[in-house]
């Protein structure tokens, strides 16, 4: 298959959906998302459910109405187009594979409609089903195939089309533990392949690291944050985005110093000079991430009452007693270091480069 | 939010629905036809019958209330409803009971039981009735050589009972299966008898939908013309009663008034069947149980139940067989030399009864189908202003009774500014709103067992609107589909009620023709007009299977 080189940009602008339901009144489902999504990029809609991803990519899609905003697809605003006119592909959670069709007329259904002539239908076809490996399941209806064979279906029937923006609507999340890795790997590997937009949405904050060029984090109908996966890990802007994505300990300190690239803050009256520039000023309460594989145990910076621990194989964890709340360490490698049992006080301390500083809860 | 924004929302929303041009016109189809042939008649007759005298008065109702005539016709469908039910439903019971649950042998005949009254004109049983238990019939005069009276409230009551005892029976049945035995049989675990496990575990699960086939053998009831009129005599009903005030005498307002309250006890009791008691089912009907249920051998429940479930049986498919016998019976009661005097009566001078029929239910036939299907696939799957008023018309229709309807359509359609009144036209609106209802009904059903991402992956292909409904939404409700257009059809061949108000010099139709038959006692004729309706029904209907079995498609699958 030849690399699609028609991948297209998507520009939201002041989207908003509100719903009007019978048992919750009004819905605010999407408010004021502004977002770009560049041609060629993997993006990621990331939340927990009832966030709104899925009514974002399906205002995309078109299947829903925006309440307010615009919807841009390589500057063209395409709200008062129908689905079919929008130069889209979708992969469903539930495959949606066509139930009376068989393999390759599922997957020839748009080309069909496109009017192209039967040879250039099948070879697409073929061809599509040899990027998944599935060239000997043409002739097989979906009840036969498995879920990630259904899935893999679905992504041909999307692919063939070489649409400009390919929307993906929590496609693994039906396919156990294992197959869902495998596959998450396979469709990143075909979106770089194709060059194509892809806008992705999950619940799930590995899949969203694992794939994406950009993550979105959406909470309550509102991006929280946009950013590289590093970005989102390394520097989330606040308190959701840190516990959203991967494990967090928060912990309040003291600005003690402000430099231009660094600060330095003050937690439990240890010091810890954190590489970032930030806004509030001296003598100002502010809040410290601290991911608990960022922890060493036996450090001597701040002592905490150790709770419970439990071995995990590649780690042991650790739940202590801090500023009232709980904090969690999780220390690799365990068999080469020293086990603490629960009931003592430890020491530990963390390096000022794996903090992160965020805003203060009443901002 | 604010009223005037919830508007303009509302607004945007609908032209948000209708950028495609195609889902405008079928709303439009569909709205256009349900106000012209639901609505609008049934607000005549509530119109007509509180101004009919010129100024708003509600007269004509006093009047009812009055008379104690009327208030015995009241009362009279009343009590003819609660006892058809009552006995109905137990019949029903005992019959799904048995198929369900006890281990006996000819079940088949119940299934064929329960289809022969929905392929056969409304009246059958009361036909075989009067020439069983009639003044000449085989069984009263031929045996036992009394002129019985058959006619009356208990002739009535037993040809109702087993006319529409057989819906409630699938009803009922469909329920059961769906009981799962892991529940019994965690009781029997739990220490309790068979006996004690009927009583306190089968029977309290199945008491909402008992008490739903007992409203829908009520309504049946209440709406059924075709035998009230031919065995009822001097037993009057509503509905009888209504098509006689507003043809025979000419009391227009009267019947106006009556029919609007049979409207409202029909729709009363289809509320309460649809809203109260249809939502306090513990039975999920989706899906059927995943275990097989062991079924009850013990002789001391099997042999009666047996026994009474096949004189039952053997009792009705006799009934059917006594109509088309009678149709080779030169004079019944009196001479029962063979002759084909009746046949080639029929096939020449009733000729043109049967054509009118075929002609129309035949152009009836697809045209409620697809509107049933469209209408069905805009309430399920598209979003539109005045939706929910829609759905409930077309589901209301369900429970307006015939002789209503008609009455509907004779007050809104014989003046200006639109007269349809004896043409072809209105008469094809009457059997369209008679079996179109249903096909919504169970396209709805069908529709929403179907995930609406399938549709939304064939737009996202590039389908338009029509194309998607033509390429994947008709070929996933394929059963439903052809089970409407069987429907329809059946339907359109054997409704009496509605067009008994419609048909005029130019176009008859057979079941009004058996009527008349009937009326004037020449059950020959009768019985020959209803062999050659079930023969046209029972063709049209093995073609059709035929046809499906060609073209590869289970009437029973389902995605």
């Amino acid at each position: 298959m030849m690399k699609n080189t028609s991948a297209k940009e998507v520009t939201l602008v002041g989207l908003s959906k509100t719903f009007i339901t019978s048992s919750r009144g009004e819905v605010r489902a999407v408010q004021h998302v502004d977002l770009t999504i560049n041609p060629g990029d993997f993006v990621t809609l990331l939340g927990p459910s009832g966030c709104g991803k899925t009514t974002l990519l399906r205002m995309i899609a078109g299947f829903e109405m925006p309440t307010a905003g615009k919807i841009l697809i390589d500057g063209e605003d395409v709200i008062s187009k129908t689905p079919d006119k929008r130069d889209l592909g979708m992969v469903f959670q539930n495959y949606a594979l066509f139930p009376h069709l068989n393999v390759f007329q599922n997957i020839a259904y748009g080309l069909k409609i496109k009017k192209l002539s039967q040879k250039e239908i099948s070879e697409r076809v073929l061809d599509g089903l040899k990027v998944v490996k599935m060239d000997d399941f043409a002739e097989r209806v979906p009840a036969q195939l498995s879920g990630g064979q259904q899935q893999r279906v679905a992504l041909v029937r999307a692919l063939v089309m070489k649409p400009g923006v390919l929307l993906f609507d929590e496609p693994l999340s039906n396919l156990d533990a294992k197959l869902r890795i495998h596959m998450r790997e396979e469709i990143r590997k075909i979106q770089k392949e194709f060059g194509i937009t892809a806008v992705y949405v999950t619940h799930d904050q590995s899949e969203a690291m694992a794939m994406s060029d950009k993550v979105v984090i959406l909470k309550d109908g509102i991006i929280q944050q946009v950013g590289t996966p590093q970005d989102v890990y390394q520097h989330p802007k606040n308190e959701f985005v840190a516990n959203f994505i991967g494990k967090a300990n928060i912990l309040d300190g003291t600005i003690l110093a402000k430099g231009e690239a660094s600060t330095v803050v003050e937690i439990e009256g240890a010091s810890f000079e954190i590489p970032m520039a930030v806004s509030w000023n001296k003598g100002e309460r502010v809040r410290v991430v601290v991911r608990p594989e960022a922890v060493t145990m036996g450090r001597a910076d701040i002592k905490a009452k150790l709770i419970k621990t439990v071995y995990m194989g590649v780690s042991q964890d650790y739940w202590l007693s801090l500023q009232g709340k709980e904090f969690e360490v999780s220390d690799y490698n365990p068999s080469a270091k020293q086990i603490y049992s629960g009931g003592q006080t430890v020491g530990i301390g963390f390096d000022g480069k794996s903090l992160h500083i965020i805003e203060p809860d009443d901002k | 939010m604010k009223r005037s924004e919830r508007w303009s929302n509302s607004l945007k929303q609908f032209i948000f629905t209708v950028r495609d041009p195609v889902l405008l016109v079928s709303i439009l189809c569909v709205a256009v036809v349900v106000v012209m042939f639901i609505i609008i008649p049934m607000f005549t007759i509530l119109k007509e019958s509180v101004i009919g005298t010129g100024h708003f008065s509600l007269e004509s109702y006093v009047k009812i209330f009055r008379s104690s005539f009327d208030l015995e016709i009241i009362w009279n469908t009343i009590k003819l409803g609660l006892t058809v039910s009552a006995i109905g439903t137990a019949v029903a019971f005992l019959f799904a009971y048995a198929s369900v649950y006890l281990r006996i042998p000819n079940k088949k005949l119940f299934n064929i039981l329960s289809i022969l009254p929905m392929i056969s004109p409304p009246f059958v049983i009361s036909l075989a009735a009067i020439l069983l238990f009639g003044r000449s019939g085989i069984i009263s005069y031929g045996i036992f050589g009394v002129r019985n009276d058959i006619y009356g409230f208990w002739g009535l009551a037993l040809t109702q009972v087993l006319s529409f005892f057989p819906i409630g029976y699938l009803m009922l049945t469909n329920l059961l299966q769906n009981i799962d035995p892991s529940i019994e049989e965690a009781a029997q675990a739990l220490g309790s008898s068979q006996r004690k496990v009927f009583t306190s575990v089968t029977l309290p699960l199945m008491l909402p939908g008992i008490a739903n086939a007992a409203l829908l053998i009520f309504i049946q009831s209440l709406a059924d013309f075709g035998n009230a009129i031919v065995i009822g005599g001097n037993f009057t009903t509503m509905a009888v009663q209504i098509y006689q005030q507003g043809i025979g005498s000419y009391d227009m307002v009267g019947a106006t008034a009556l029919a609007v309250i049979l409207l409202l006890i029909s729709i009363l009791a289809f509320y309460l069947q649809n809203s109260v008691i249809g939502k306090r089912s513990y039975i999920t009907v989706t899906g059927k149980a995943a275990k097989q249920r062991v079924l009850i051998a013990d002789k001391k429940a099997t042999i009666p139940v047996y026994i009474v479930c096949m004189m039952i049986s053997l009792f009705v498919v006799g009934m059917y067989i006594l109509v088309p016998y009678g149709s080779f019976v030169r004079l019944w009661g009196v001479d029962y030399s063979f002759t084909l005097r009746w046949i080639k009566y029929v096939l020449t001078i009733g000729r043109r009864y049967i054509m009118d029929s075929m002609t129309l239910s035949v152009i009836a036939t697809p045209i409620a189908s697809l509107l049933g299907i469209i209408s069905a696939f805009l309430i399920v799957r598209k979003t539109f202003p005045g939706k929910r008023l829609l759905e409930a018309s077309i589901l209301m229709a369900i429970a307006l009774p015939g002789t209503v309807l008609g009455l509907g359509y004779v007050y809104t359609y014989n003046t200006p500014p639109i007269i349809l009144t004896g043409t072809a036209f209105i008469l094809v609106a009457a059997l369209v709103i008679r079996s179109m209802p249903v096909g919504t009904r169970s396209a709805i059903a069908a529709l929403k067992q179907i995930d609406p991402s399938i549709e939304e992956a064939a737009s996202i292909c590039g389908a338009s609107s029509k194309k998607v409904f033509s390429s994947v939404t008709v070929p996933l409700i394929r059963p439903v589909i052809f089970s409407s257009l069987v429907y329809a059809f059946i339907r359109g061949m054997t409704l009496v009620s509605t067009i008994i108000f419609l048909v005029s010099a130019k176009w008859q139709m057979l079941t009004v023709a058996i009527m008349n038959q009937v009326d004037q006692g020449l059950y020959g004729a009768a019985n020959a007009y209803c062999l050659v309706l079930i023969a046209l029904v029972g063709a049209v209907m093995a073609i059709l299977s035929l046809l499906l079995k060609r073209l590869g498609i289970n009437i029973n699958e389902g995605y």
